[in-house]
């Protein structure tokens, strides 16, 4: 594995979730990040089984997860909870969260120095 | 008294045949203050859960909630999914030794916490908070649960989809604590009913 983390974004809608990979990815060649959104039958909401695909298909296992609304993150939590890998929820604005966390991984950043530059961007 | 595995399950199905039928009502309701699919994504959940639950290897009432918890983990989709699973998750640690207002207690400790609710939010909460009470004072029927579902017809929604509409949530009956009224008037109805 490359870095020490991976980051993981769910959004309700499968084209956010990609678009947004699209964006990361920019500023974090090497750093896994898994993305996934919308239900099982490519619907407007969150799955669990697909939230645990796209955790466990992240080469990391310390993962910091960003999400959009609400019910995202429940399903999150719940994958959280019973995954054997450490992921950190983010309460943070989704798009510049992941994107800043992905650049901060991709420099070989510490965690404490990640944690701190995201700690503005927590919005909720 | 302790629940069998024959009462949990016979409860989950009477549960899911009321969704079932509810279906269309409670998206009406999810239409009115929040985004309309309530009751199509229960009904999934449910069917989902009737399937696990058919499995006659499950000899305990934990097995059976907890496959029902998966079930609608996995396959409602939407807020109540992570909800629903959560408290059934819950319920499931303790449903083989203690009796069943413990039981529903954990369950709706297990809902505050995954959804950050408390009472009078206009949430699920506001129809399991009651019933616990009601059910450690031997007083729950089924018309305490209706009368409980038409209580959140006043509140103004404080969490989830319905919050955005501020005052405009008020007049509306809360869809989560319509279908979470189901699965208490099913477990009235088969619960102890052999006793």
């Amino acid at each position: 594995m490359t870095k020490s983390f991976g980051v993981v974004l769910v959004s309700h809608v499968e084209e956010l979730a990609f678009g947004l990979y699209k964006l990361v990815k920019e500023g974090a060649a090497d750093t896994s990040v898994t993305y996934t959104g919308g239900t099982d039958e490519g619907g407007v909401g969150s799955s669990f089984d697909k939230i645990m695909k796209a955790v466990n298909d992240n080469e990391a296992d310390d993962i910091y997860a960003f999400y959009d609304l609400g019910s995202a993150k429940m399903t999150l939590e719940m994958v959280s909870e019973m995954s054997d890998k450490n992921i950190e929820i983010m309460d943070c604005a989704f798009i510049e969260g992941a994107y800043t966390a992905g650049a901060l991984i991709q420099s070989d950043n510490k965690k404490e120095v990640i944690d701190e530059q995201l700690k503005p961007l927590i919005i909720k | 008294m302790t629940l069998t595995t024959d009462e949990t399950r016979q409860w989950l199905l009477e549960f899911s045949k009321r969704i079932q039928e509810q279906k269309q009502y409670l998206s009406d309701l999810d239409q009115a203050i929040g985004d309309g699919d309530h009751g199509s994504n229960m009904a999934r959940g449910v069917t989902a859960v009737e399937d696990m639950i058919k499995d006659d290897s499950l000899t305990k009432p934990s097995e059976v909630m907890k496959k029902a918890a998966m079930a609608m983990i996995s396959k409602v989709g939407g807020a109540s999914g992570p909800l629903y699973g959560s408290a059934f998750l819950d319920m499931s640690k303790i449903i083989d030794e203690e009796s069943l207002p413990e039981v529903v207690e954990a369950g709706l400790n297990a809902i505050k916490k995954r959804g950050k609710a408390e009472l009078e939010d206009k949430t699920m909460v506001d129809m399991w908070g009651p019933v616990v009470e009601a059910l450690k004072t031997d007083t729950l029927t089924q018309a305490f649960i209706e009368e409980t579902m038409e209580a959140t017809k006043p509140l103004k929604a404080k969490k989830g989809r319905a919050s955005y509409l501020n005052e405009r949530s008020i007049g509306h009956l809360d869809p989560g604590a319509v279908s979470s009224g189901y699965l208490f008037i099913a477990m009235i109805e088969e619960v102890g009913k052999n006793d």
